[in-house]
């Protein structure tokens, strides 16, 4: 009964875990494959020859790419900076500052969690026009140091898991809002801040919509987009499209499989408490 | 941040009273715009593709979430791996996994016609057949299961086991464990974990613009309101959209809040 038990628990999570692996294995396994074998039907899952040249040829073809990972960088960097400040500040204020409607402010920032980002674009496209920023960063960093409706309330519930007392002890010995919020409260509270980074850096790493309608030309726009216009000019060679694709998720992989526990604790935090 | 939220709400709700082109106001309309989407056809049709992706892509998701959730929370070795294996999809979303999932689903030498070859079954069109686009954009959507499923998780684990221990002394099987301990208590979850998922629904976007820029009909709503806006420069025209999107999902977040009454137990002492 007991080892029945653990066959059938197995058999299920090895089914589960291939069907959602191989789309990954496929994306890999085409990466390395020459066109002509990119077109073989049915498919061959072990490339060969290995064409490894796809990756360099991919990446520094029609476009290069050099350009669009540094402007990913640079606007994912500037995101990440932005709501670590932004959305510290904005939540230390809702959890430690006493100031009148302080609730009902709260809850304002509560709805707008709520509210489909289509239905700012469109003022704030008209608004960044007026500004003169289209086809500038501007209108993709600016906004981020306004803070993060999620990341607010978020962090908000962490601050108020920290005792008062830390505080009052701290007031005591001289300290002002800010060295409290430096010394002694962001100290405590890493997790909660590498879970706001995480967030930033994949949610601004994988955004189409916002670089698409911003940045349209081969040298400002992001990555994302870049891949898109890439696909424009190449429309069968999958191979290089994959391998390009391979490159881009990367990073995003890579501080998954490391940072993974904020991931899990983010989501769990945001999702069940309040 | 009420600049940058609050006054865009209210910008759209103005500018959809007029026949906003891209930078001038242009002349107040009234709710023409509103009235012109009553009759637009292929407004029409992007509301029922919109409400027959979430019919689709919610329950689906939900339940795949689920039975995911309660497969990771068993406790055998090495169930950490499958946890990250099924997470992993929703972390890389975007375009280089739309343009993965396009291949897959190419009708000549994509994976899945390799599959349905494999179980004997001819292959079929996909993204490029008009009856199976949407299907295969809300199979896909049951990929990315993973955040839903780390929410489910949490609340499985924040189950109190003297719950399980009372229904055992009863001599409980295990549906029954699953049929009154697990689902009521998890059913503040489920709902939480639904409304969100519809709301989400009604915003998706980048997987349908990749694989068919709406065509063969997948135009949703938020796609539909992207072109008129940015393509056709009809501002007030999208806000309007815009506008109706805003309102469904708030119905909608509504409905399920009232509905929920019925279905999801609340413990005593309450949340928090």
């Amino acid at each position: 009964m007991r080892v029945l038990r653990y066959v059938l628990i197995y058999g299920l999570l090895l089914t589960f875990g291939f069907i959602y692996t191989v789309p990954f294995l496929w994306m890999l396994s085409t990466s390395f494959k020459t066109l002509s074998q990119t077109l073989r039907f049915p498919p061959e899952w072990i490339p060969g020859p290995w064409a490894f040249e796809n990756y360099p040829n991919g990446w520094m073809g029609a476009f290069d790419f050099n350009i669009f990972f540094r402007n990913s960088v640079a606007i994912t960097g500037n995101a990440v900076l932005a709501q670590m400040t932004s959305s510290v500040l904005i939540a230390y204020a809702f959890a430690r500052i006493r100031v009148p409607e302080r609730g009902f402010l709260f809850a304002i920032v509560l709805a707008t969690m709520m509210i489909p980002p289509q239905v700012t674009l469109i003022p704030q496209y008209i608004l960044f026009t007026k500004f003169g920023w289209v086809e500038t960063w501007l209108p993709l960093m600016v906004p981020q140091w306004t803070g993060w409706p999620l990341f607010v309330f978020m962090l908000r519930q962490f601050f108020r898991t920290l005792p008062a007392d830390l505080d009052d002890a701290a007031r005591i010995d001289g300290c002002g809002s800010f060295r409290i919020l430096w010394h002694v409260l962001l100290p405590n509270m890493k997790p909660a801040l590498a879970t706001v980074a995480i967030f930033t850096f994949v949610g601004n790493w994988n955004d189409f919509l916002h670089p698409l309608l911003y940045l349209s030309r081969d040298d400002n726009t992001t990555l994302a987009v870049g891949l898109n216009m890439f696909r424009g000019q190449y429309r069968t060679q999958f191979n290089e499209m994959m391998a390009v694709a391979v490159l881009i998720l990367l990073p995003v992989i890579l501080i998954f499989f490391f940072f993974q526990q904020y991931f899990v604790r983010g989501i769990a935090l945001t999702g069940i408490k309040g | 941040m009420v600049l940058f939220w609050g006054v865009p709400i209210i910008a759209s709700f103005v500018i959809s009273f007029f026949d906003w082109k891209l930078l001038s106001p242009g002349e107040f309309a009234g709710v023409e715009n509103y009235t012109k989407l009553g009759t637009d056809r292929r407004f029409k049709a992007a509301l029922w593709q919109t409400i027959y992706y979430t019919l689709g892509s919610v329950p689906l998701n939900v339940l795949v979430a689920l039975a995911a959730a309660i497969l990771v929370n068993q406790k055998v070795r090495g169930v950490t791996l499958f946890r990250t294996l099924f997470y992993l999809p929703s972390v890389t979303a975007g375009v280089a996994i739309s343009i993965l999932w396009y291949w897959m689903f190419n009708p000549d030498f994509g994976l899945f016609n390799w599959f349905l070859g494999l179980i004997g079954v001819p292959g079929i069109g996909w993204i490029w057949d008009r009856n199976w686009a949407m299907p295969s954009i809300i199979l896909m959507s049951a990929w990315s299961i993973g955040a839903n499923m780390v929410i489910f998780l949490a609340g499985l684990q924040g189950i109190p086991e003297h719950l399980y221990d009372a229904v055992d002394v009863d001599g409980a099987t295990r549906y029954q464990r699953f049929r009154h301990v697990t689902l009521p208590m998890l059913s503040p979850v489920i709902f939480f974990v639904s409304v969100i998922t519809v709301v989400q629904s009604f915003q998706i976007f980048t997987n349908i613009y990749v694989m068919t820029r709406g065509e063969r009909g997948t135009m949703v709503l938020a796609l539909y309101l992207f072109f008129k806006g940015f393509e056709d420069l009809k501002m007030g025209y999208a806000s309007a959209i815009a506008v109706i999107l805003f309102v469904i999902t708030g119905v909608i977040a509504l409905l399920q809040f009232r509905l929920s009454g019925a279905w999801v137990y609340y413990e005593e002492e309450g949340g928090q």
